[in-house]
């Protein structure tokens, strides 16, 4: 993947797809520990012990077991190539936390990229699903969240293209206005 | 700065527009992005924005465009299905933001699939590239 916000996209369909009523999305970077951390909590069905030892193992997979693919590797391997820690915390019925980190200045860490594309692209494909994203640097925090959309708005369809393209362009917006200038 | 109150102000002003539509379901024309991992990875979360950009600024109101999973030619990837009632559906391959305009204009608009960036028109004149 070119940018971490399509890591964050991919991880982020998995919990949508496991039922996930609300995903949690956090992306935190520090500067003063040259680091940034991701994760991606949600409360959906879970994984059970045979199937999280298998997401290390992609090509194991047959046809039957196909809803282990690419996506969670991928996301590990980013992390791991610049320093950072990986993990999936997932139990049945619950749901599932997975946590990247990444060297913020790292040669082989990818940019953040277009965070507000991907949480529009997830609003849009999963509308009953609520999203909360929180953004932080250097402790400096943005918080988004579908659920606020919804009150202000007074209705709950968000995925009508002109309300997708406003909250991408509203998220990068805030985004840009903490980093001030600096590019992630 | 954008805020929810101006997306509100912005919504409330489209409303008539909805407002005449509820009903014309039926004649919808539908537009699958595939955003499986391959998908993404090949580039379709531009590809869907694009869509999205277009459809707005032509303020088409008969198009629903979704996104669905893995379709099984990952190497077509970003791959574009478009469903227009009664019509066979038509599979793009390789789709780009900057081939978007082309396909909403000659197919959403005016009927006539863009068939050089077809999946059909891929395979039968395969090149290096899948």
């Amino acid at each position: 993947m070119t940018e971490l916000s399509l890591n964050i996209l991919d991880i982020a369909n998995n919990s949508t797809r496991a039922g996930a009523k609300n995903v949690i999305i956090r992306v935190a970077a520090d500067r003063a520990k040259d680091l940034i951390e991701i994760s991606v909590t949600d409360d959906g069905r879970g994984m059970d012990a045979e199937l999280l030892r298998r997401m290390g193992d992609p090509f194991a997979t047959t046809r039957t077991t196909r809803k282990v693919g690419m996506g969670v590797p991928l996301f590990k391997a980013a992390s791991i190539s610049t320093g950072g820690d990986f993990s999936i915390v997932s139990s049945p019925g619950k749901g599932t936390a997975v946590t990247a980190s990444f060297g913020l200045s790292h040669i082989d860490r990818v940019p953040l990229g277009d965070v507000g594309s991907t949480l529009a692209t997830l609003i849009g494909g999963a509308p009953k699903t609520d999203f909360k994203f929180v953004y932080s640097l250097d402790g400096k925090t943005y918080a988004f969240d579908t659920k606020e959309v919804k009150s202000v708005l007074g209705e709950t369809d968000l995925t009508d293209v002109t309300t997708l393209s406003y909250l991408k362009d509203m998220i990068n917006e805030n985004i840009d206005n903490i980093n001030g200038g600096y590019i992630i | 700065m954008k805020t929810l109150q101006e997306l509100q102000e912005i919504r409330d002003r489209m409303k008539s527009r909805v407002a005449n539509r509820e009903t014309a379901d039926e004649s919808d024309v539908r537009i699958v992005v595939g955003m499986a991992t391959c998908g993404i990875a090949a580039g379709a979360r531009p590809v869907l924005a694009a869509i999205g950009d277009e459809i707005e600024s032509r303020k088409l109101t008969n198009v629903k465009v979704s996104q669905t999973g893995c379709i099984g030619i990952c190497a077509y990837e970003p791959i574009v299905e478009v469903y227009v009632p009664n019509r066979e559906k038509v599979t793009y391959v390789h789709m780009t933001p900057e081939k978007v305009g082309a396909v909403i204009a000659r197919h959403i608009v005016n009927g006539s699939p863009v068939t050089e960036y077809t999946y059909s028109y891929a395979v039968a004149n395969r090149g290096g590239n899948a």
